[in-house]
Formats: structure tokens, sequence, C-alpha cells
């Protein structure tokens, strides 16, 4: 088994990710796709690590794994105010901050 | 004639307060001017006194200055610039030639301040008049006094100043409030000439006093000769209203009387003569700058003469007649060490009838209610006894009646340039005389218009004569009018009295006698009143100008276009000009600024529409940049 | 005498006034102005003291402080004077109290709306901007310099646009954004001189002295060069980077026109002479028919466009342009009498222009309008103002007798043996100056009464577009932009009140001079006159600094005798 297989179920889920971030409109799922291309860039990390057998790229992941933790937090608690002051969670609906 | 440099003996005694002649008269203009309304009551005397005073002093130095070997006397004062190679030092030089410029404009000075008191009496602006009148006296004085061509310079700009507050001295008038800036103005375009002048002899020689500069001429490059002493010839030009600098004099008649009996006759308008006449080391050197003076004297001499005899303005054909024997002394001084002495005589007999004839038109318009037209006047003569009497024996003199001033000068002038030789003496000489014939029409008509004839006055005019601080300065110019030519030229020779300046009087050979050209010339002058009897003595005056007249005639009351010519060439042109630029520089240089400005403030607002505030838009940028970052790090590595 | 840090206390003085000044309530406008004079009398007389302990003959620089600012970038906080940084010291010390004088009866534009402002704060700006001109005068460390420089624009930028006119924003913008613009630029030649520095000492430095003994490449020192000439061409102004002095000027309260145009502007031409001749030695040669080109270019351009205008503000303004022109020509004409000139120009300039703008502040205290075309006559009810307008007038144009003459003859002549071509053109300006002077001066004060001054049921007479002279053309142009035509002018208030009290036409009452006026105008009047004739100490004062100078440049300050022919391109001599 080489490490191709990783590498490409990474490549498919970052896709999937970005293609959701760029076409979903509902605030959550948008935030799951983010996710998405997070864990994806962690499986890749990992595969590498594995294949070279160096610790590096297993603590790039655990950084990743804790800056999104700390990213879901702040992020839930922005959709959750601006869904309760603006009653829907639409990233469409929330453009105040434009040009 | 060889260089003539002063030599500064140290000075002592009199001579060593000569400072006090310009000081005193500034004192008075100072304390007049800061005094304010205090001075009002006593301010004129004070003012007339300083000049008197100076006029004392200047006497004494003359005397003093007599007995002194080489009769020159360099005093200087304190240093007034001095840096790098650069030393300009405050100081005198009273030399034969300055001490007679000196009693001139002090004994004229003190005489016609003697009659402003009169003229000026119930004028409200009393005290200012006096204030710039000693103003006047002080800054020309410095300008004849001063040992270099900056101290003259400084006196120059002086004068001009002095003049422009004087013309526009009763300033609610437009018309006097414009002559004086256009007197101001043309003498500016003078003053770049004479400035020139200056900046050539420190670039050249590095001094700008007379000693270092007379005293070096023959280090000079013939073409630089030349090139200063058509630069001082622009600005003696303009300071002297000659042509093509002339059209400022006539209209600056707008100022009071004395004034332009003291300034626009006698005195400030004679400083040209007095700068090439002081610049005559250069002159020498030069002969093709000196027979553009000569040009520039003659041709003025004419169109003075031609344009005051169209004139009914009794000062304006004054005016035109200073503008023509100012034209006299310029062909005399262009003629050379045989001219000098001739001009300044004429010069210093021109100062006192001149002033003589104004104060006594000042004292016709006295009498008639400010008015100035002659057309309005006739019949004076015996209304104003004294005046007629006085401004007659000045008219004589001006026109050259034999034995009084103006014949001996004038037919010094004349012999002079027939003397010259060859076609140009003939054609000089022959403009000479005609000049004294066209001179005797126009004084002759003005006298005739002014005193004889029936009285065309306006109603309710009542001509009396002028009280006695105006009528004894006219009773003395006319003693001066009368005697001057005769104590100048024969009882004093001027020639002789000025030989530390010009050196050695020559005894040219006549090439006509003197007296065949005297008999010429007396004749053409009776030939000229003749006319001038034929045209406004023996018929009727109208009282209103002929409108159809001859285009001669016309050329001449527009003072030959003098006028039109400075208008249509220089004054429009600098009026689009300088409204094009106005244009250029909003719309131009300030629109390129604002329109950088714009395009900056434009460009950002249309960028910042790149914004559109959806989250999606801005993660497909991203997108799109990281897939442009390793596409480029792909093709790198490939 | 000489321990006691005088510099020092020139630049803490006023700064500690103004820090006490925006420290009182904005009620106390009193007090803040008394509080404003006192200070800027103090300085006047450190100023005085500074001269005194000055020695003309003494090292160049002279009265040093040094202390490390930045070491690690070698940046010092280095103070220290010559003759024409001294020379300017006095000029900011004569010049403040006057202007202090000047704007006591000032008020701050009524805003539509709005409370009105006091002017407290405007005396505290004033003062902050005294202590830091002092700054750009009397620093030796270059980056030191630059930050006096850029700070300067502060307090001017909200003494226009906070005091200034109607148009004012507009106008403090433009002039902050202009400065700022060269500011950048001069600040990369800075960076520039001082890796340079690196280079060749081992150890980077902005002390001018060491600075100076940098043997810099001739085509890097023409890169350096253009960054520092453009930040002074613009502060000077030379033309084309002109535009904004006139917009600053004409909407400047008075008193910040007259120390703009009087002392912030000649931190240009202060500049040149500083640090763009003595640093660059090769590149100001290489460079200087160009830079004269602009000079001699921009004295007679600016001065037609003097003559055009129609607003007396912009006109002063103008005249001032060219003016710029002459000392730039003195500069970098490279003889000492030309360089002496041109340093005393900036001194004399700083008087003349001066009372020529505060002059006319007068005038327009009583009319309520900038433009000339509302005056006319004033001369028969104000002589004592017309007096001394024209005698500011006069030392404009440079007549003798008066400072401004000594000054442009030292140029003129100074400049004729090395560049004959652009003097005589430059020499031609002298009959605009007077042309200017007095078009203003006759259309203002000769005259019957006319506008403001004549009063009818209509208001203000003579608005008829009959009266206005051609040159009035620049009238609409200006005049859609500044707003000046319509709207009154600061001091308007009391003349609009007696304009509109219903009245057949008849001479308003304008009174002249006061005593307040009177002790305004009379340290300038007596300075014009007593320098016109006796400018010596002046000159002695400064001509060491610009013999130094013009030996950093390989002009040897006595040496060229001007009969030497062939470098005096006159065409050959004897």
């Amino acid at each position: 088994m080489t490490i191709t297989n990783y590498l490409v179920l990474a490549a498919i889920l970052f896709t999937i990710g970005a293609v959701g971030v760029l076409v979903r409109r509902n605030a959550i799922v948008v935030f799951m796709c983010i996710e998405l291309m997070l864990n994806s860039v962690n499986l890749t990390l990992i595969t590498f690590a594995r294949s070279t057998g160096t610790v590096e790229g297993q603590v790039i992941a655990l950084f990743v794994m804790v800056v999104a933790a700390a990213e879901v937090v702040i992020g839930l608690a922005i959709i959750m105010s601006i869904y309760r002051t603006r009653r829907s969670a639409s990233v469409d609906d929330v453009n105040l901050l434009k040009y | 004639m060889n260089e003539v440099v002063p030599a500064s003996v140290p000075v002592d005694g009199l001579l060593s307060v000569a400072w006090l002649v310009i000081v005193l008269p500034l004192a008075g203009a100072a304390l007049l001017l800061l005094g304010g309304r205090r001075t009002d009551r006593w301010g004129h005397l004070l003012a007339t006194g300083t000049v008197v005073a100076a006029f004392a002093v200047a006497l004494a130095c003359t005397l003093a200055l007599t007995e002194r070997a080489g009769r020159t006397v360099s005093l200087d004062l304190f240093t007034f610039i001095d840096t790098g190679n650069l030393d300009v030092t405050a100081g005198l030089l009273f030399d034969p030639l300055s001490a007679a410029f000196t009693l001139l404009i002090t004994g004229v000075g003190a005489l016609i301040h003697v009659y402003s008191i009169g003229y000026m009496a119930h004028d409200p602006g009393r005290r200012r008049f006096f204030a710039y009148l000693n103003l006047f006296v002080a800054a020309m004085l410095l300008l004849v006094l001063g040992n270099s061509y900056v101290a003259l310079y400084v006196g120059w700009e002086g004068v001009g100043l002095a003049s422009y507050l004087l013309i526009a001295f009763w300033h609610t008038r437009p018309a006097a409030a414009t002559a004086a800036k256009k007197a101001f103005l043309m003498n500016r375009v003078g003053d770049v000439g004479l400035a020139l002048a200056i900046f050539l002899m420190f670039a050249q020689l590095g001094t700008t006093s007379y000693a270092g500069v007379f005293g070096s001429v023959g280090l000079l490059a013939g073409g630089t000769v030349t090139a200063i002493g058509l630069l001082l010839l622009l600005g003696a030009c303009g300071k002297s209203g000659q042509f093509p600098l002339q059209a400022w004099l006539p209209d600056a008649m707008e100022g009071p009387t004395p004034v332009s009996a003291l300034i626009h006759a006698a005195t400030m308008v004679t400083a040209g003569v007095y700068l090439i006449a002081r610049s005559a080391p250069l002159y020498d050197a030069t002969p093709t700058a000196r027979t553009v003076v000569l040009a520039v004297g003659a041709v003025t001499l004419l169109i003075g003469a031609i344009a005051g005899c169209a004139h009914d303005d009794i000062k304006k054909v004054l005016a035109y007649s200073t503008v023509s024997q100012i034209g006299y002394m310029f062909l005399a001084v262009g003629l050379g060490p045989v001219g000098y002495a001739a001009a300044i005589a004429h010069l210093l007999a021109h100062g006192f009838f001149k002033a003589g004839l104004f104060l006594g038109a000042g004292s016709v318009m006295h009498a008639m209610d400010d008015s100035v037209d002659m057309r309005r006047f006739g019949g004076l003569a015996r209304k104003l006894p004294i005046t007629f009497v006085t401004f007659g024996l000045g008219y004589l003199a001006l026109i050259g009646f034999p034995f009084l001033s103006g014949w001996w000068t004038k037919d010094a002038i004349i012999e002079a340039a027939l003397d010259r030789g060859g076609v140009s003496g003939w054609v000089l000489g022959g403009v000479a005389v005609l000049g004294a014939g066209l001179t005797a029409f126009y004084m002759t008509r003005l006298m005739l218009m002014t005193f004889f004839g029936r009285p065309r006055w306006e109603e309710g005019v009542h001509p009396h004569e002028a009280p006695a601080s105006m009528t004894a300065p006219m009773v003395l110019l006319a003693f001066g009018s009368v005697a001057a030519g005769f104590l100048l030229v024969s009882v004093f020779p001027l020639s002789g009295w000025l030989e530390p300046v010009f050196g050695e009087p020559e005894e040219a050979a006549h090439l006509v006698s003197p007296l065949v050209v005297s008999i010429v010339v007396t004749i053409v002058v009776a030939l000229g009143a003749l006319t001038a009897w034929l045209f406004v003595g023996r018929r009727e005056v109208p009282t209103t100008a002929p409108a159809r007249v001859s285009p001669v005639v016309t050329a001449a009351r527009r003072g030959l276009y003098a006028d039109t010519v400075n208008e249509s060439l220089v004054m429009r042109p600098g009026m689009w000009l300088t409204r094009a630029l106005v244009w250029l520089d909003a719309r131009g240089v300030d629109g390129a600024v604002n329109g950088a400005a714009a395009a900056l403030g434009g460009g950002s607002a249309r960028l910042g529409r790149v914004q559109t505030g959806f989250v999606r838009s801005y993660a497909l940028g991203i997108l799109g940049g990281a897939v442009l970052v390793a596409g480029a790090l792909v093709a790198v590595t490939a | 005498m000489t321990d006691v840090p005088w510099l020092v206390l020139m630049i803490v003085v006023p700064a500690v006034g103004a820090a006490a000044v925006a420290a009182l309530p904005a009620a106390r406008e009193a007090l803040a102005r008394q509080l404003a004079l006192a200070v800027s009398l103090l300085v006047l007389l450190l100023a005085v003291l500074t001269t005194v302990a000055f020695d003309p003959g003494g090292e160049r620089f002279q009265l040093t402080t040094s202390v490390a600012w930045i070491p690690d970038f070698g940046v010092d906080f280095a103070l220290g004077v010559d003759g024409i940084a001294l020379s300017m010291l006095l000029l900011i010390g004569v010049l403040v109290p006057v202007v202090v004088g000047a704007s006591w009866r000032d008020t701050p534009l009524p805003r539509p709306g709005r409370p009105a402002r006091s002017m407290t704060a405007f005396w505290a700006w004033l003062l902050l901007l005294e202590s830091l001109m002092v700054g750009v005068f009397a620093a030796t460390d270059v980056f030191l310099f630059y930050v006096f420089f850029e700070a300067m624009l502060v307090p001017m930028y909200f003494l226009i646009g906070s005091f200034g006119g109607a148009n004012r924003q507009y106008a403090a913008v433009k002039f902050f954004l202009y400065s700022l613009l060269g500011g950048l630029v001069m600040l990369a030649s800075v960076i520039g001189l001082y890796v340079v520095s690196n280079s060749q000492l081992g150890e980077g430095t902005f002390a001018f002295d060491a600075l100076r003994q940098l043997e810099i490449d001739p085509n890097v020192q023409k890169l350096l060069f253009a960054g520092f000439f453009l930040a002074f061409a613009i502060k000077a102004p030379l033309v084309p980077f002109h535009t904004w002095l006139p917009d600053s000027g004409a909407e400047a309260p008075i008193g910040g026109a007259v120390l703009l145009v009087g002392v912030l502007d000649k931190v240009g031409t202060f500049g040149f002479l500083r640090y763009c001749l003595p640093l660059f030695p090769d590149a100001s040669r290489d460079l200087a028919p160009w830079v004269l080109v602009l000079a001699v270019a921009g004295i007679i351009y600016a001065a037609l466009l003097a003559v055009g205008q129609s607003d007396m503000k912009r006109l002063v303004s103008y005249t001032s342009i060219a003016h710029f022109g002459f000392i730039a020509l003195g500069i970098f004409a490279f003889t000492t009498e030309a360089a002496t000139g041109a340093v005393l120009y900036m001194f004399n300039h700083g008087i003349a222009t001066g009372l020529l703008f505060i002059v006319v502040g007068m005038v327009i205290a009583r009319g309520g309008s900038r433009q000339i075309r509302d005056y006319g006559g004033l001369a028969a009810r104000t002589p004592l103002l017309a007096g001394v307008f024209l005698l500011a007038g006069l030392a404009s144009l440079a007549l003798p007798g008066t400072n401004s003459f000594v000054s442009e003859f030292l140029v003129l002549i100074g400049a004729f043996p090395t560049r004959p071509v652009f003097t005589i053109i430059a020499t031609v300006g002298i009959v605009l100056a007077a042309l200017y002077v007095l078009l203003m001066y006759q259309r203002v004060m000769h005259g019957p009464p006319r506008g403001v001054l004549l009063v009818d049921e209509d208001g203000p007479a003579d608005h008829g577009a009959a009266d206005h002279g051609p040159a009035d053309h620049g009238a609409g142009e200006h005049g859609a932009r500044g707003g000046a035509t319509a709207v009154p002018e600061r001091g308007a208030g009391g003349a609009t009140a007696v304009l509109e009290a219903p009245a057949r036409a008849r001479v308003l009452a304008v009174r002249d001079l006061s005593g307040r006026e009177i002790a305004v105008v009379t340290p300038l009047v007596a300075l014009i006159l007593v320098l016109g004739v006796y400018p010596q100490p002046l000159i002695d004062l400064v001509s060491p600094a610009v013999e130094a100078t013009m030996s950093d440049i390989g002009v040897d300050p006595g040496g060229s005798t001007p009969a030497a022919p062939g470098s005096t391109g006159t065409g050959g001599t004897d």
C-alpha cells in the first residue's frame, strides 16, 4: 500500500471541502467544509510523517487541531450572534462589510 | 579725453559734513510723515526750512570746493554691502558736476517749496505733500552726490518713488493714480537697463564705484563698453522721458503743478543727462553707444516739439517741451567732450526757465479754477501782470530770444552739432534748428492763447493774481531765466568749472561761424513765432478743439501714437498673456495636480467595488490565489 | 553664556507653552493669547541671546548639543547653528510675536449649526509650530531634520484646516499631501545617505558633518539629490510644484499665512543651501542649469500670474513664489555674493511679505472681502494703513532703501558673472514686481471710494461686471473653487451687519490703524527700513556660513575675480 491512496483521499476531501465553502450558503455547512479541508491537510501531514518516519508532521497536525478547535469556538459564537440578530444563517445575508 | 579718476583727498572742514545736504530734507520728510497731524500747522515751514538749509550747506560746500586742488572730494560714510568680491561703500562724491546739480536741486527746490506754501495752502494733504517733496529732494541729492553707481541707483529709484507719490498726490482721481503707476512702470523698464549695466560693470571689473569703473575702462572690451553704454542709456531714457520711453512724462502732469515744475521739468527728468554726463569716461570709449545717444536725443527733440504744437492743455504743452529740451541735452552729451558742458549749461538754464514756466502755469491755473484748457484762457496778461511778465521772460528764454538763457545754451548745442561735420553733423544741426523753430511755434501759441486775445473764460471764473509766496519764486526764477545762460556761458564759463570732470575744454574749429548759426537760428525762431501768430494770434481761437484736422495734427495730438504703440505692443499682449497664464495655472498645472488626485480617488473607488461583502466570493479569490501559487510552484520545480 | 543650551531652550520653551495653552479650558481665550504672547516674546529674547552667544567668526556650527537618540541607527538628537540657521531663528523670533499680535482679535469662521470654536487651540498650535520650526533649522542630524520637517506639517495643517477661510479644508489637505509626498521622497534619500555612510565609514550615521565628508559616486549623488530637491522644491515652492501655496496662502488665517510663507517655506531654500549643495556637490553642479530654469521661469511666470489675480491673498502668495525663484537663483548661481543675497533674501522676504500679508489682513478685516474689486479709495480714509501697505508693497518690489533691495541686488549682481542669461531674464522680473504691487495698491487704495466703502440699499455697490478689469478673469476661475467671491471672509461679521443697515449710497466710515495694529506693524516697518540702509550686520552674521557652503561645493569664496575672462561667460574681456 503506497501513500498515494492516502494522498488521493486527502485531495478528494479537500476538494469536497473547497467546493462546499464556495457553493453552500448555510454558515454552519460552510464551517464544516472548512473543517473538512483542515482535516484533509492533517491527513496529508500524517501520511508524510509516517512515510518519512519523522515526527514534525504529526506535531503540526496537532497544532492544526488545536487552532481549529479554537477557531470553531469563535466561529460558532459569531454565527450564533449573527443568527440571533438577523434570523438567518446564510452567509450571503451578511454582506455589510463591503466598500 | 582720458579717464578722470577723482582723487580721494582726505576730507576735512566743511566738506566733511556734505552729507547734511541729503540728511536735512530726509529728516524733514521723516518728521512730517511720522509726526502725523501734530505737524500739520508748521510742517510745511519746516520742510521749506530744511531745503533752504540744505541749499546753504551746498553753497558753502561749493565755495569750499573751489579752493581745493582738483575740485573733487570723495567722502566715505559707511559700509553698505560687503561680501565676497562685492564691496559697496556708501559715500559721496562732491565735484563740480555734482555741485552744479546740488545747487540747482536745492536752489530751485527751495523756491518751489516756498511757492508750494501758497499753492497748497488750502489742500488738506499739505503736510503729506511737503513730506513727499522733501523726500524727493533728498533722493535726488543722493542720486547726484553718490560716489558709486549703486548709490546713484538708490537715489534713482528713490526719486522714482517720490515722483510716483507726488503724481498720485490727488489719488482719488483715477487719472492721477494711473499716471503715477505708468510713470513708475516705464521708469522701471529703464531701471532694468541701469541695473544690468551695474551688474555688467561688477562682472567685468569687480567694482561699481565711479573711481573704480572709470579707472579701468581701458580693461574692458569694446563690445562690453558699448553694452554698458546702451544699458545706461536705457535707464536714462526711462527717467528722462526720452524715446521710446517718453509717454509717461505728459501724463505725469496729473500731479500738482509745483511737482511738475520741480520733478518733471527742472530736476528729476534731467537725471538721465546727469547719468550720461557722469559716465563720460565710459561713453568716450564707445562711439557706437554715443551715436545711439545722439539719435535718441534728435528723435525725442522732434517728437516732443511736434506733439507740443497740437495740445491745448497748458501743462502738457510744457511737458512735451520738456521732453524736447531734454532731447537737446541728450543730443549734446551724445556729441562727446564738445557737448558735455553745453548740455549741463542748457540743463541748468532749462531748470530755471522751465521751472518758472511751470510755476507760471500753476499761477494761471490758480487763477482759472484749476482749468488747464488754453482754449478757455485768453487775455490774462492784464489780470495777472506778474505772472505774465515772469512767464513771458521764461518764454523768451526758452525759445532762444537773443541774449536770454536759451539763446546762449541752445545755440552752443546747435553749434556743437554742426561742428561734428559730415552728413550727420548737418542732419543733427538741421534737426536742432528745426526743433528751435517748432519750440518757438508752440510756445508762442501757448503765450497767445493764454495771455492775449479775447477772454474765453468759463462762466464764474474771476482771475486774480497769486499771493506773494507764489509770485516771489516766479520772479526769482525769471531772473534766473534771463541771466543764467549769460552767466554760465560767458561770465563763469561752466566748461571751465567742469574741467575736473570732463577735462580740458577743447576749442573746436567751427565749421560754421557762430554768428551765422545765431542769425539763422534767430530767423527760424522768428518764423516759428510768426506762424503761431498767423494761426492763433490773428484770428479767433475756438473754445473747442476743431475735430476735422489733418492726420499730422491728429498724430501730434496723440503724442505721435506713443500710447497706442505701447498699448498694442506691450499692454494688450501682456494682458492676454496674463489671462492665458492664469488659465494655464488653474487648469494646466493645478489641473494636473487635482487631476492626479481625482484619478487616484476615482480609481480606488472603482477598485473598492471588488469588495462585495459576499464571503463566498472572497473564498473563491483565496482559492484562485492558492491555485495560482501552487501552479507557479509546479511550473518552477518542473 | 555659551554653556547654556540656548537651542534646546528655544525648542522646549514654546513646546511647553503650547502644552500649557492647550491645557487651558476653552473659555479662557484671553489668558491663552496673553500666554502665547508672553511665550513668543520669551523666545524672541532667547533668539537674541543666542545671537549674542554666537561668534560669527568662530566654528561653523556653534552652541551644539548632541544626545544619542536611536543608537542602533546612529541617530542623534543633535542641534547646532551656523549663521544661516541663526538668521532664520531670529526671523522666527521676530515673526511669531508679531503674528500673535496680528491674530489677537481673530475668530474662527463660524460653522453653520455648530457652536463657535475657541481660539485656544489656535494659540497652542502656533506655539507648537514655533517649537518645531526652531527644531528644523537647528537640527544637525539629517534624520532629526527629517522628523522636524514632517512634524512641522501637523500644526500648520490644523492652523489652516481649523481656522482658515471658507475653503480651508481643501487647502489644508492639499498642503499636507503635497508636503508629505516631498517629505517621503526625501526620507528615501535620507536612508540612502545612511546606506552610503554605512558602506564608506563602516558604521551608518546621520550626522551632517560626517555625511559632508563622504565621497559619493556622482550618479548616486544625482538620485539622492533628486529626493532632497523634490522635497525642498515643493516646500520652497518652485514652479511647477507651487500650486498648493496660493490655495494655502489664501485660505490660511493671516497669522498662519505669515508663518507659512515667511518661515515654513524657507525650509525649502534653507534645505537647498544646507543639504543639497554640501552633501551632493557634483550633482548640484551638474543639475544647477535645470534648477535655474525652474527658478527663473518661476520669477517671470509667478509674477505674471500675480498680475492676473483678483484675490489679494492669492496675489501675495504668487509674489512669494516669484521671490522664491530669486532665492533659488541666488543659491544655484554658486557665487558668494549671490548666496549671501539668497540668505538675506530669506530673512528679508519673511519680514517684507509678512508685513504685506498682515496689512492685507487688516484691509480684509475692514472690508470683509479678499477680492481686490471690492475695494477702492481706501487711502483717503485710512492714510496710515495705506502708507504701511505701500511700504510693504515697495519692500516686496525691492525698492532701494528697503531691506529687500539689498538681497535682490546681491542675488542678481552675484549671479550675473556666472549666469548672465538667467540673470537678465530675472531682472525683467523687477518690472513685473512693480506692476503687481502697484496694480493692487492702486485698485485698493486709490481712486474714488467704491466697493465695500460705498453703501446703498442693495448692499455693496460696484459689484457690477462693468467695473471688473480684464485681469479679473482669474476671479471666476478661483472664485468657483475658492468660494471666496460670495462668502464673506473672517471678520466680516461686523461689516456685513453695517452693510445690511438700510442707508442711501454713502461712504462708510472705515477706521485707520488701531493702537494694537500700529504696535504690530512697527517692528516690521523698522526692520525693513533699518536693514535697507544698514544691512552689513546681517551680512556679517551669515557670510562665514555662506563661504563655508561655497567651499563645500568647490567655489573659492574670495578668489574668483570677476574680471577673469572666460569664467564669466559674458563675452571676452581684454
